[in-house]
This record gives structure tokens, sequence and C-alpha cells, in this order.
């Protein structure tokens, strides 16, 4: 396939800020008509925030849209369905109580004269679309009764439906079996041939190369290169994307870790994760790295007593214990600061001072009654030492940047004078000044004896600040790196299952 | 205020305690401008009416709000936690159809209190484990309960009433403490105290705010969010065993139509008292205010033989200005 001509789409200079974070630093993209570009890069490397650019959800802060060379704006979702531009997301966006037929047409119904919804219409078109991708649905069947596999022919369908030109495919294997996945790449060629333009985000160097003719890389919120599949190499690709980006400087530490804290043995859940098993020892940082959805989160919530393990035991400074919630999690003095920051860490609508003594109201009340004096006391020292940026103590932490927000949280579980701290993504989201505000003080958490465990996506802060990693795929633990054997290059291949397939 | 205090590097080395004193807050809040209300309202009633300043009429209209008082600050507490009972007035016929049957065997009064303490305690068990047991949503659990609690009643009564209440048990519903005090009067300003400490002054109500705030994010700091939510779902029980005893107390009958439709004006106190029907904030003398806003405006329409229909009308027009006004306030001033 030779180089086809113009682009159809083509992002120029795309930038999209947050409060505190550059999503996208002056992105470029080019889909081509009848090509399917990878869009290759790390956890929040900015692939999601360009999908929703793509889609009409966000506007970008800077730079250009061009539609067959001409500049456009989108003001909304319906704009860039409009211009014939579809997503087909990692959980797909459909209706379970609606029937596929009605999935497939939802927004752009047949109407009939009257302006009613042209029901045999919707039925005969569902049917043929359908039939066109070969998939073997009744238009009538409630999608709720559909696996995730049949949810994406829908999708697929929807897409064709409205004549799309581009189609965007955001993971779309994530959560398929292998029969399903090949079924879906000779969807994808057949999207091709009939000339659409597809970008394709994955994760999954196989399906990369197997399926693209064409990769654009980014690497936190910046373009680091484009060009044809055929003209590079799996190494060259993991290279261009985790290549250490040089302004992130991590503290020194003085790696000495004590005795063991926390060991955990055979730990299983049902369907999350298998037979976990490791030892923290004092004054270690332990990071667990992997793609989303490995069930990282899941071994850390289940040490945390929020879900429940079925197999597997914790014994924690020595003794065998059994966690069933977290309240028993923080008196056997094991805590947790979540990924998710506004749902599970902060309390959102209390002030900085009632959230930072939540944990901690046993000792800071004297039988039942609260002592004031004494929450502010306790906020007052813990955010001081993580220089917490706020106006007051009374401020509602909602008011807060993320960066700040998380140094709540984490000022919170500090509060309880906890053996072991489990990080999750401890700096996702938040500002480079308040990443290295949490780093550093890690640091000084484990030089103090704390054992921490850190679970993250982002490879320069798991080789910048771990000890050892632990490398989880599809719920197992398929290596653990210290040393000289924790490189980048080791830690793509290990949670990509790179190793694995070569060996198969 | 401004998002952070970036602006002055030195300002977060000190972070203060507050920005605002006792004083300001206590002017700018929610409370204060329905304190205004209750006092504008008692001033129009004084001009309208040249009954309604005295003593004893003035101990009379007390009765409007005390009873629907005692459950409502226990439903604040509900509410804030982010749940709801509906429940409330059919608890409150079933605990008095259940006092008035221990009284057919002519127990004695403090029998009595026990079992219509016991039935309210009893039904919001009952509302508690469905709602955290089962993860139902108490909004619809409730309204079956509501059903249930009065069905009974009907089914037991029928078109029956009962009488005959030991001749003491009239104290707690008609007797005075001193002068023109009442013991429901009494009682009111007990209960609003020792709620006022419970939600305000301990962990305890700390933690509903929190759950209010945030359920997940409580969970996660460690807080037992279903056992807290019990205990909340028991104490409106028992406040509406303690406004049933009062409330059967006052009329001596039980029949099964006592406290209709009780529960939405408990639910237009708690909620006109600036309790957030979302959950998360509100406070008990916001509640207090409001009960006395609820029944100066009930006895001041009863005066001018204003009739019950259009006295509702009053309290729903109140309820929504009351809420629309802080609101268009800061519409206006964007302006």
């Amino acid at each position: 396939m030779a180089d086809a001509g113009t682009p159809v789409l083509s992002l120029k200079d795309v930038t999209k800020t947050f409060p505190g974070v550059t999503a996208l630093d002056a992105v470029s993209l080019d889909l081509y008509p009848g090509q399917v570009t990878a869009l290759v890069g790390e956890n929040g490397a900015g692939k999601s925030t360009i999908v929703k650019v793509l889609t009409g959800i966000y506007r970008p802060d800077g730079g250009e849209i061009l539609l067959d060379g001409a500049p456009v704006r989108f003001a909304s979702a319906q704009d860039a369905t409009a211009a014939g531009i579809t997503a087909i997301h990692q959980e797909t966006v459909l209706f379970d109580e609606l029937t596929v037929a009605e999935n497939i047409f939802i927004g752009h119904a047949p109407r009939t004269r009257l302006g009613l919804i042209d029901w045999p219409a919707i039925r005969a078109r569902a049917a043929e679309i359908l039939d066109r991708i070969d998939a073997p649905l009744d238009p009538m069947t409630p999608l709720r009764e559909l696996g995730i596999a049949s949810k994406h022919l829908v999708a697929i369908a929807r897409a064709l439906s409205v004549d799309a030109r581009v189609v965007v495919m955001d993971e779309p294997t994530a959560a398929l079996s292998r029969k399903e996945i090949e079924e879906l790449y000779e969807l994808v060629e057949r999207l091709r041939g009939e000339g659409r333009a597809i970008l394709f985000i994955s994760h999954k160097f196989d399906e990369i190369f197997r399926i693209a003719d064409r990769y654009t890389v980014f690497r936190d919120g910046q373009f680091v290169g484009a060009g044809r599949i055929a003209d590079v190499t799996e190494d060259q690709l993991v290279t261009m994307m985790v290549g250490r980006s040089v302004d992130q400087i991590f503290p020194d530490r003085d790696k000495a870790p004590g005795a063991a804290v926390l060991r955990v043995t055979g730990y299983s859940h049902p369907t999350e994760f298998d037979d976990i098993s490791f030892t923290l020892r004092r004054g270690e940082i332990l990071s667990f790295y992997g793609l989303v959805g490995a069930g990282r989160s899941e071994v850390m919530q289940a040490l945390f007593g929020i879900t429940k393990p079925s197999a597997g035991t914790v014994e924690i400074e020595g003794r065998a214990r059994t966690i069933r919630s977290p309240s028993d999690a923080i008196s056997a003095g094991v805590v947790y600061v979540p990924e998710d920051r506004g749902r599970q860490g902060a309390i959102i609508g209390l002030p900085i001072f009632q959230n930072v003594s939540l944990p901690s109201l046993g000792r800071t009340s004297r039988s039942g009654f609260l002592r004031l004096a004494e929450e502010f006391a306790l906020a007052r020292d813990y955010t001081k030492r993580l220089d917490l940026r706020a106006a007051s103590l009374d401020q509602d932490v909602g008011t807060l940047s993320g960066g700040n927000q998380q140094k709540v949280v984490i000022a919170k579980w500090l509060a309880t004078k906890p053996a072991v701290i489990i990080l999750d993504e401890p700096t996702k989201g938040i500002d480079i000044g308040s990443k290295a505000a949490v780093h550093a003080f890690m640091a000084d958490l484990a030089a103090e004896g704390l054992a921490v465990i850190m679970v993250s996506s982002e490879i320069p802060e798991v080789l910048g600040m771990s000890d050892r990693v632990i490398v989880m795929r599809e719920g197992r633990q398929v290596a653990e790196l210290e040393g000289a054997a924790l490189t980048p290059e080791a830690l793509v291949r290990h949670a990509a299952g790179i190793g694995a397939e070569k060996a198969a | 205020m401004s998002e952070t205090g970036l602006r002055d590097s030195s300002l977060h080395r000190h972070l203060p305690d507050r920005l605002e004193g006792r004083g300001a807050r206590l002017v700018k809040s929610w409370e204060s401008l329905l304190l205004a209300v209750a006092i504008a309202i008692f001033v129009a009633n004084s001009f309208a009416s040249p009954y309604f300043l005295n003593a004893w009429s003035l101990s009379d209209a007390t009765f409007n709000f005390t009873e629907k008082a005692m459950i409502a600050f226990a439903m604040a507490m509900l509410i804030i936690a982010g749940e709801i009972d509906l429940s409330v007035a059919g608890i409150v016929a079933l605990a008095s159809t259940a006092m008035g049957a221990a009284a057919q065997f002519e127990v004695g009064v403090p029998v009595l209190i026990l079992v219509g303490l016991g039935t309210g305690l009893l039904c919001g068990a009952f509302n508690g484990i469905l709602v955290t047991g089962m993860g139902l949503p108490s909004i619809v659990v409730t309204i079956g309960t509501m059903s249930l609690f009065r069905g009974i009643s009907y089914i037991v009564l029928g078109d029956q009433a009962y009488r005959g209440y030991p001749a003491g048990f009239s104290w707690f519903g008609q007797g005075y403490v001193f002068w023109v005090i009442s013991f429901e009067l009494v009682l009111f300003a007990i209960l609003a105290l020792i709620y006022y400490v419970v939600l305000h002054r301990t962990s305890f109500g700390r933690t509903v705010y929190a759950i209010g705030n945030n359920p997940t994010g409580a969970l996660f700091s460690g807080i037992r969010v279903a056992r807290v939510k019990f205990v909340l779902f028991l104490l409106t029980g028992l406040m509406s065993g303690v406004a049933a005893i009062c409330l059967t107390s006052r009329l001596g009958s039980t029949r099964p139509s006592i406290a209709t439709a009780w529960e939405l004006e408990v639910v237009t106190m708690v909620v006109l008292g600036g309790i957030n029907i979302l959950g998360g904030s509100g406070t008990i003398p916001g509640v207090v205010i409001a009960a006395f806003v609820m029944g100066l405006v009930t006895f001041g329409l009863g005066l001018l033989n204003v009739p019950g229909i259009v006295m509702s009308i009053f309290i729903g027009a109140l309820l929504i200005g009351v809420i629309a006004l802080p609101r268009l306030w800061t519409l206006w001033r964007q302006r």
C-alpha cells in the first residue's frame, strides 16, 4: 500500500490543558483513508484525551483540526458525528435497555413524514448493516442479552449507520476472547477496504503489527514520532514509548530495607487476580507495574479489606491477619491511597482538617466528643510536611487542585501512623510540582522505616522510585525485577507479554 | 475565596485554621436567614391578629411542631447521611396502635412508654436491615414500610379507635412543666440539645457528614458506613415512637389515620432547616428554627381562619421560596 495521498483528518499542534496538567502538548496526528493508524503510548500519554478531542467531547485549547484540509471545530459530540467521526470505546457507550436496532440508530433515527420514528425502516436498515458485517444478531434483541464482543459489533454497526469516514477504536480488544479478536480484525480489514480511516489504540504489540499500516507515538502528552509500521521494529516502538523524559528528577535514596513487615502468600480472587505472593520490608518501596486491568488495584483493595480474596494469607508484622473491612486494615496498620481520588480518597464537601482527622477521630476525640483543637493540630502537622498549598485548613478539599487534594489524602493516612502505606497511582493527573512533592515525601517515608507499596503505570516513576518491581499481567504476577534487570524495556515486555509471545 | 494560596508563596507555611471568625460565618449562614424569616413572620402575625401575642395562645402554637420536630431531628441526621425514612408517620400509627392495644390490658404508664419506644425501635430496625443489610434504596423501602406499618394499624383497628389510656398517661401530651411551658416543649428543647451535641460535637456526628458527602470515600476511610446508617434508622424509629407517645397522650385516643402525611411535613421541616436533601450538609439549629417557622405560619394562618388546604399551599410556597432565595440572590449578583 503506497502512501495514500492526503489525510482525511489531521490534528495540527493540538493542545489541551487541565488545571495543573497539560494533557496534550502541541500534538499532531494524521489519519489516511483506507489505512489503520495505531496510536501507541504509555498510560497518561494523552491517548484518551485525543479520542475525546476527536469525538467533540473536549475542545482543544490550541491548534487546529483539519477535515479534508479545511479547519473544523467540533462544539459537541453531535458535530463530530455529523463530520463522520465515530468512536468505539473500551467500554462501549451503548444502552443496555434498548434493542440492537435502537442502539444503532439512536440520535439519527429515520423519520416518517409525520416526524415520528420510522420503525420498519430502522429494523430493515439495521438488519442490512448487521448483514454487511456478518454479525449474526437479531436487530430486535435487547442489548443487555449480548456479550461484549457482540456489543462491539453493534458499536461498529452504529459507526457504519452514520457512514463514518473516521472510526476510532479505543482498545477494542481489551475484553475480547482470541476468537472474537480474530473476528474483529476481519472487520477492521473490511472497514479499511471500504476506504475508511481507522485510529486503532492498543497496548498490545502483536495486534499493532498485525493490523496497523501506520503508527503514531505519544509520550506524556507530546508527539514523539509517526511513520509506517513496515519501517519500525517492536524494539524501536518500545524505545519511543518509554524514552526517558529528562525533566523529572527523583530523590536520591539510601536503599537499606529492614525487617519484613507484610508477607502475602497465595493471594487469589475468583476473577481479578491469582496466586500473588510477596514480602515487603521496612523502609522499602515496592512497585506494582502492569497495564490497566492487570489486577494491581484489585490486589491492593483486597489487602485494604474492600474486596474479599478467595484464598491466601496475609501476615503483618509477624501476625496472621484476616482483613474484612478497611477499619480492620487500618487497625492492622495498612492504609491505602486510592487511584480514584475524588470518589474514594478525599471527602469533597468536608474541610481539609476534617478530611485529615477522619480515620484518626478515635485519637483526636475524647470519649466520642470531638476536640477541634486536636484535629487542627493533627491536620497542621501532616499538611505542613507535605507542603500543602491552601488558604486555610477550613477550606473545602473540593476547592483544591488535584495535587493538593492528593496531599490531603496522604496526610490523612499518615496521621494514622501506619506500618504499610499503599499508594495507587499516586501522581496520576497531578501537576509536576505536586508530583515532586509526593515523590520526595515517599522517599522520606521509606527512610523513616515505613513500608511503601506503589501501584504505578508511569515508567519513569516506577524506575525512579522503586527498590523492587512486581509486574502483573492479566491477574498474575509475571515478573519481579530489581537492580540491573529493572529497565523500561523489561517492564514493557513483561506487562504486554511480548517475551511470552516470543518464547511460545 | 481564591482557589489556592499560590499568590503568596509564604502563605502555605502558616496555614491558618480558618479564614473567617465565628461571627462572619454565623452572619452568612442559612440559619441566620431563616431566623430573619421567623422573626418577620412573628412580627407580621402580631400585626395581623390581636390574639397572637398571648402567652397561652403562643404556647398552644408550639404543639403544631413539637412532635414533628422530634422526628425531624433524627430525620435530619438520616438525610445528611444520604438516606431518608418516609415511614415515620406509619411508625407513629403502629406505635400508637401498639400502645392502645397494651392499654386494653390495663398496664401501667411505664409499660405503655416501653411499648411505644419498643415499637418505634423495631420498625426502625426493620427499615435499617432492609436498607443497610440488603442494600435496597431507602426511598423505596420506606415507601413500602410506610403502607405496611399503617396497614397493620388499619387491620387491627378497622374503623374503631383505642381509648381508655390510664389517667397518668395524658401528662406527656397535655401536661405543663411550668406556667405555659408544656412538657412537650421541654422535651423538644432537651432533644434539640441532645441532637445538637450528637451531630455537631461527637465523632459519630462527623462520620454522618462524611458518609453523606461521599459514602465510598467514607468506607475507604475506615468508617463502618452500614453500621452508622443502621443506627440512624434505629434513632428515627425511636423518635417516631417518642412522637407517638406525645401525640397519643395529647389526643387521648388512637385511630389508624393518626399522624397522616406527617412524613411530608417532617421532610419539609428538615429541608426548610437547610439540610441538603442530597445529603452532606445542614445543622440542627436550622431544623429548630424551621420548626418554629412552620409552627408560627400554621398558627398565624389559623388565627386568620385560613383553611387547612390553603395553609399547606402556603407552606409549600414558603419552602420553595426560602430555598430559591439564595439561588436568585447569586443569579442576580452575577448579572
